[in-house]
């Protein structure tokens, strides 16, 4: 009897010990995941598939620090996050205004994964690896700090957009305060962004006026409702679209007569 | 200087070789080797050989990951080499955490601690809860759950790209085995530890014990990591079956003079 109450007792407490430390474990990994704001290396896969998906060898990292088209002394650009670094352990990202992806064409990080978190088809068009298919963030320009929009030539991220003229365009204002000078507007291209960073090293300001985000930080999302009617490809959208039917006693019948038979209104 | 070479044999070569498995990642970030690049978690031998950790493929495969071919290859891999040589082989000869808590193994034998606290508060069970519990929370989370706070990683990682605050966690650990528990992470917590006993269950290479020349002297008791497996010590003359041994080879080691334990290979005692 006294032996059957200590192994059921002793069961329970390992189950105790074991639900306490699931917690705080669960509850650490859940924080760390939760983070949004990290630029992964390109080809890498959804955010949520990515934390599954890499085993954090640190292949890329080493692929990357051992590539030839660096500039000199540079320091590689991927890092794996270190402990303590408060970012998804083990895994590779990059900081741009540090350090930010040089673009190399053969993408010496990618092939190299083994698990295929950083995703070889992502990066690649017709069999071959294209760097300029890379979606590795989105960059975004602070109208605000961006001298650019004070009136001030400036064109450093223009100069240093790798797609120069495609990610990054110039537009022409009127500057309206002097009457006789334009304004040369830095305008980002999303469908071409590759989110390399390039233009955040390069930009003037103290702390970044355009700077490089995740793109499901910075990418809204119309939805399968609003389609642009003129193009026949977009207008397929519609199909997917669910739309949500209201079906409440009032707009059974018409709304003007629901309001005639609502009885007592005075 | 012979005969210190004798008695620690086996421990001067787990060193060597979990430094140099060590020194060959190092090598292959810091000067471009192509031995062995990546880390524990996954690696590629000579740029060809995919090598990976299973537990970690399992953890993927439950948070629901795509799992490449590579991965498949190279954690089957592993997997047949250390149920052939012992499961927890990669525990003493090649985990970068084993000289941390062989330190404080140490220590605790120095100064008598085992003496003072001979009880032990915890069943070496609970490893296997771990495993376990390590799959539901990657099912959960949907992550791998263990591989974000896995020391074992943090460390060799930390040694190869960056230590960061690691540090800490081998500090922790260090403290833990040192004052709360006698072989407290590995033999009790750590769930690689539980997955590789498992994986060696049926492995061919295991330590033999000769009782009739035993002297009874428990040296071999004293200092095993895993004394449980060491039951038949000064009774029969056998294998040790359980596969918790981490063929460490320290109990050879003490018993060099009498020659009562030595490795064997299916069952077969090699000199």
């Amino acid at each position: 009897m006294t032996e059957r109450r200590e192994f059921i007792l002793n069961t329970i407490r390992t189950a105790g010990l074991v639900s306490l430390a699931g917690l705080t474990w669960s509850a650490y990994v859940d924080e760390i995941t939760a983070k949004t704001l990290i630029l992964r290396p390109p080809g890498a896969l959804k955010e949520p598939d990515f934390l599954a998906t890499c085993i954090k060898c640190g292949m890329c990292v080493e692929a990357c620090a051992n590539r030839n088209t660096k500039p000199k002394n540079a320091k590689p650009t991927l890092i794996l996050a270190k402990t303590g670094s408060n970012r998804p352990i083990g895994t590779p990202y990059f900081i741009a205004r540090d350090e930010p992806c040089y673009m190399c064409p053969e993408i010496p990080c990618v092939p190299v994964c083994p698990t295929g978190a950083l995703d070889e088809n992502l990066v690649t068009t017709k069999n071959k690896l294209d760097i300029n298919k890379a979606n590795m963030g989105l960059a975004v320009i602070d109208k605000q700090s961006c001298i650019a929009f004070w009136g001030i030539q400036c064109d450093a991220c223009y100069r240093a957009c790798p797609l120069l003229e495609k990610a990054i365009t110039i537009v022409y204002e009127k500057n309206q305060r002097t009457g006789k000078h334009s304004y040369m507007k830095p305008v980002v291209h999303a469908d071409h962004c590759t989110g390399c960073g390039l233009c955040e090293l390069a930009c003037v300001t103290e702390k970044p006026a355009i700077f490089v985000l995740p793109l499901q930080v910075a990418l809204g999302k119309a939805g399968d409702h609003y389609i642009k009617g003129w193009d026949k490809e977009d207008e397929k959208r519609v199909k997917n679209s669910k739309a949500r039917l209201n079906r409440t006693d009032i707009n059974r019948k018409s709304a003007i007569d629901s309001l005639n038979d609502a009885g007592d209104l005075y | 200087m012979k005969n210190f070479i004798k008695q620690k044999k086996y421990l001067i070569l787990r060193r060597v070789s979990q430094i140099g498995i060590l020194f060959l990642y190092f090598g292959a970030n810091v000067w471009g080797w192509q031995i062995l690049t990546g880390n524990l978690s996954s690696s590629k031998f000579l740029t060809v050989v995919p090598i990976s950790d299973p537990f970690a493929l399992l953890q993927m495969f439950f948070a629901g990951a795509v799992i490449s071919l590579d991965l498949i290859i190279g954690a089957l891999l592993i997997t047949t080499v250390y149920a052939i040589i012992g499961g927890r082989v990669f525990c003493s000869w090649v985990c970068p955490i084993n000289p941390i808590t062989d330190l404080a193994s140490y220590l605790r034998r120095k100064f008598d601690f085992n003496k003072i606290s001979k009880r032990q508060p915890s069943t070496k069970n609970i490893r296997f809860w771990v495993l376990g519990l390590s799959l539901v929370l990657s099912f959960l989370l949907a992550v791998p759950a263990f591989e974000f706070i896995s020391p074992i990683s943090m460390v060799h990682r930390g040694i190869i790209f960056g230590f960061g605050f690691t540090w800490a966690v081998v500090l922790v650990i260090f403290l833990f085995d040192m004052f709360v528990l006698k072989n407290g992470w590995c033999g009790h917590i750590c769930p690689l530890g539980a997955f590789y006993n498992i994986v060696g269950r049926y492995s061919l290479i295991r330590v033999f014990h000769d009782v009739d020349k035993c002297s009874e002297c428990m040296e071999c008791k004293e200092v095993c990591p895993e004394v449980q497996v060491l039951s038949m010590i000064t009774k029969r003359t056998e294998q040790v079956r359980d596969s918790a041994c981490t063929n460490c080879g320290r109990c050879i080691d003490v018993c060099a003079e009498e020659g009562a334990l030595g490795f064997s290979i299916l069952g077969k005692k090699t000199a």
